[in-house]
């Protein structure tokens, strides 16, 4: 990849040719304000936060391609004026609330808040009066809060450009306009099909998880439903798998999940899990040690070696499990009938 | 699986998934790719948004038929003509690759010749499709290259599934969309392991890495790397097992993590040969309908509490990795079979770590000589063929040379399936998968958004048929076929051709698979559930 150096606010920077000015800033640790803008999608210079000073003109950076020697500018006074008014009518359009809002630290609009420096009586000031407008709880794993929403389009632009479907849309227009669905109807009525990837990608909180909480540390693994095998992490706190995240790196996935991979989870803390071995006595099952039930097994299995015996491995298992199954079945009770239920 | 070795000499996905982005045209046989395989679903729509052709087959209308060029709802088990009659206009209009047909492939001249039989008026007859449409479909995927082929079970559960995928192998052959990047002929494997359990060696007939029990080569060399002695004779198949059960000649069963009763074909025939077993074993996450016949249930941890591999549907092993302590006293599966290994032989199952097995399998399976647990911590996991350490893996398949060497055309013919309508039976039953369930449904029905956003089984059915019966949308009716019979929901709906219903296999208060057949494909032993024949009457009637 080709090199070009530019300069941000004096210091001189390196970056890969056709990347824009904002990820450029972004990856040398120079926080340009931006909403609209999102790694996974095209830009668009929506939110008109990004913007910069070149030789006196102002530029939308997440728009603007590096350029050998581009002299920039991300705070000159013009910019920076431009910046204050569009942040302050957001916020004083915002709900406050951040407290019991699922975004919280995550939030953008509140990161750029903090950036920029907000003054609170100004913007309620700004504040206009205005009727609530309804929450759509359909969806059992996430909710919609238009009164959230900053209309940056990322989610639009997700199931159009990542997910192929294009649920979502801007409805009416002018100060009416809010996202939703064909027809606005509520998602759960919509052809959603609840992947959830507009609701991650969602900056502030108004695509949120019903449930959320914070895992203490993440484990890389893979998911167990289907055969695309995307990449994910399970979020951990205390013993239990409290969140799933799709793994960027993956191959497979590259980022994105469906329905059962991300919210699918469950069932591993699921009350109804067998969590001790169980012998049929007199018709009922009893429980048992491990030894108690793997010593019967054994002494079981060693009267039906060879043609009395199959073996069903699982296409749910490791690779490593049906190793050992196949080769029980072979080395130990001396016949090759072992299959799987599902042969495709 | 039989069909892709006969024609390539391997029966995975010869292609891989991030190669969708470049492919210009998919043809996309069988397979409810949104709903089944839904990442792959929303990489095809996003390609076919940046341009690339669909044509979508399918006898019900799939979410994917809204995104395609070309829809075709064909008859259900009359895919072998169809792509015969596509071959038919490729050859007849010249869009085949003569130079990749006469270095690469053998047997052209025989298949040829089958292809006289599929005359248009034939073709449109036995598919309900108009002629013109399979021309079109035959020119776009002949003409818009890299194509590639993706299929799921939609084309393997039939007793004919062996010749619907050696079908799609000859479109690939004809046209030399094999063996280059973005093209292929794909089966989109379903659970999320099924080509590692193939892998390795969860099948009655190959050792791991598909190595051929019949082969004494092979038997000699397990014996060496075992140290026992190994049978010559191939196993049973899973619907063998279950009649062999039933006649009473198998009689203790090791059954892992499955629920039969729920997922295989004719479950009333499993369920009378689990009542007749002497001794069954039960090793899963849940109690199941399977379970409740167990003599003993060993409770098997989840794959987050357990570290191991999968391999996806294209031949990528990845990791596993524990993540939380095994719920109660369950343990991980490969646990439990060597202990029940060591108790039972001095040798051969003292692993005590995942990684310990992988080494093992290093050894004697060839194709994943490669994939040790040291470079899957820093890869995003491994694609077999990976014979050694310093092997990167292989993104696809037959590149410069088949695995056996040449590619081969077959010569097919149509047979009708197995499961014929008449009077009595007089409609066509297809199963289908939901985007929200999985399989017996014994993880998503615990996840209760999922069953919120699917919550009971629904009978598909066509208007014109639904009016036949006087059936209303949303009422109760009884399901028949010649092994059962069930109640259920109808959904009157023009997604199914009229003639033709449809239902999942998800819910237990609707066994699906007492209604389907277990007659098998003669070469890859896979049950015909996709197609039976039934009756549908008003539940007050029946009762
Ligand atoms: S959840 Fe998925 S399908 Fe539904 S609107 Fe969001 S991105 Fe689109
Ligand atoms: S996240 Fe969805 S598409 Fe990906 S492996 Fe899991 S079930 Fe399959």
């Amino acid at each position: 990849m080709e090199k070009i150096k530019l300069t941000i606010d004096g210091l001189e920077i390196e970056a890969e040719a056709g990347t824009s000015v904002l990820d450029a800033a972004l990856a040398n640790d120079i926080y340009i304000p931006h909403l609209c803008h999102h790694p996974d999608l095209k830009p668009v210079g929506a939110c008109r936060l990004c913007g910069v000073d070149v030789n006196g003109r102002m530029e939308m950076s997440c728009l603007l391609p590096v350029r050998e020697g581009l002299d920039v500018k991300t705070n000159s006074p013009e910019v920076g004026a431009t910046r204050q008014v569009a942040i302050e009518l957001l916020l004083a359009d915002h709900p406050q609330g951040c407290l019991s809002c699922g975004a919280s630290l995550q939030c953008e609009l509140l990161h750029i808040a903090d950036h920029i420096g907000v003054d609170g009586e100004r913007i309620e000031r700004l504040r206009r009066p205005s009727e609530p407008l309804p929450i759509d709880n359909s969806n059992p794993f996430f909710s919609f809060d238009p009164n959230k929403c900053v209309l940056c389009g990322i989610c639009v632009r997700t199931c159009e450009d990542i997910v192929g479907l294009g649920v979502l849309d801007f409805v009416n227009r002018g100060s009416r306009t809010v996202i939703g669905t064909f027809g606005n109807e509520p998602f759960i009525d919509s052809i959603c099909e609840s992947c959830g990837e507009c609701v991650v990608r969602c900056p502030v909180g108004s695509l949120a998880p019903k449930r959320w909480q914070r895992p203490s540390h993440e484990v890389q693994s893979t998911c167990v439903y289907c055969g695309v095998g995307c990449g994910i992490y399970l979020g951990v706190k205390g013993d239990q798998v409290v969140s799933v995240r799709a793994d960027r790196e993956r191959p497979s996935n590259q980022g994105s999940l469906c329905v059962k991979g991300r919210y699918g989870y469950n069932f591993i803390n699921h009350k109804d899990r067998l969590t001790t071995p169980l012998i049929k006595k007199e018709g009922q099952f009893v429980e048992a040690t491990w030894d108690e039930a793997l010593d019967l097994v054994a002494e079981k299995f060693a009267d039906y070696k060879g043609s009395e015996f199959a073996a069903l491995a699982s296409a749910k298992c490791t690779n490593e499990d049906n190793y050992l199954i196949q080769k029980f079945t072979r080395a130990v009770m001396q016949t090759n009938t072992v299959d799987h239920c599902a042969r495709l | 699986m039989a069909g892709l070795v006969t024609a390539f000499g391997s029966g995975a996905m010869t292609n891989s998934i991030q190669e969708i982005d470049n492919t210009a045209c998919f043809f996309n046989i069988g397979t409810n790719t949104t709903h089944a395989h839904p990442i792959i679903g929303h990489r095809i729509r996003r390609a076919v948004n940046n341009g690339a052709k669909l044509i979508v087959a399918n006898p019900k209308e799939i979410e994917l038929a809204r995104h395609a060029d070309l829809f075709i709802q064909h008859q259900p088990g009359s895919d072998v003509v169809l792509m015969m009659g596509m071959a038919r206009v490729i050859l007849e209009e010249g869009l085949h690759d003569e130079a990749f047909i006469a270095e690469r492939t053998e047997n052209f001249a025989a298949f040829k010749e089958s292809l006289a039989e599929f005359t248009p008026e034939y073709v449109t007859e036995l598919t309900g499709v108009p002629w013109a449409q399979i021309q079109a479909a035959a020119r776009m995927y002949a003409t818009n290259t890299p194509s590639a082929i993706y299929y799921a079970m939609g084309i393997t559960q039939h007793t004919h599934g062996t010749d619907n995928v050696m079908a799609t192998a000859n479109l690939a052959l004809l046209t030399g969309n094999v063996g280059r990047a973005s093209a292929g002929v794909n089966p989109l494997r379903g659970q999320n392991n099924v080509q590692g359990a193939c892998d390795l060696g969860g099948l009655p007939n190959v050792y791991p890495g598909y190595q051929k029990v019949a082969d004494p080569n092979m038997q000699k060399k397990f014996e060496e790397a075992w140290d026992v002695k190994l049978s010559p004779e191939n196993g049973l198949t899973h619907v063998e097992i279950f009649n062999a059960m039933y006649e009473g000649d198998i009689k203790a069963m090791y059954l892992v993590g499955e629920n039969p009763l729920l997922t295989e074909a004719n479950a009333n025939h499993v369920q009378e040969a689990l009542e007749r077993v002497e001794f069954l074993v039960v090793q899963d996450l849940f109690m199941s309908e399977t379970a409740a016949y167990a003599h003993v249930i060993l409770p098997a941890a989840s794959f987050a509490e357990k570290d191991g591999t999968f391999t996806n549907t294209e031949r990528r092993a990845q990791r596993v990795r524990q993540a939380i302590p095994p719920r109660g006293n369950s343990r991980p599966d490969w646990w439990i079979t060597a202990q029940i290994g060591q108790r039972m032989s001095d040798h051969g199952f003292d692993f005590n770590a995942p990684q310990e097995i992988m080494a093992e399998v290093n050894q004697v399976t060839p194709i994943y000589g490669g994939i040790t647990y040291e470079r899957l911590e820093d890869v995003n996991g491994l694609q077999w063929p990976c014979p050694t350490t310093d092997h990167p893996g292989t993104q696809f398949l037959h590149q410069g040379k088949f695995a056996r060497g040449k590619g081969h055309f077959s010569p097919l013919h149509y047979k009708p399936p197995f499961e014929q309508t008449d009077d009595d039976y007089p409609l066509l039953l297809t199963t289908d998968r939901s985007l929200f369930h999985w399989h017996s449904g014994s993880m998503t029905h615990r996840v209760a958004g999922l069953d919120v956003l699917n919550s009971e089984e629904l009978l598909l059915i066509h208007p014109q048929d639904a009016a036949a019966q006087g059936i209303a949308d949303g009422e109760m009716v009884a399901v028949a076929s010649r092994r059962g019979a069930l109640s259920v929901r109808a959904k009157v709906t023009d997604v199914c051709l009229p003639g033709v219903v449809s239902m999942t296999f998800h819910f237990p208060e609707a066994p699906t698979n007492v209604l389907t057949s277990s007659a098998l494909d003669p070469v890859a032993k896979i049950p015909e559930t996709k197609v039976a024949a039934v009756r549908i009457e008003k539940l007050a009637e029946l009762v």
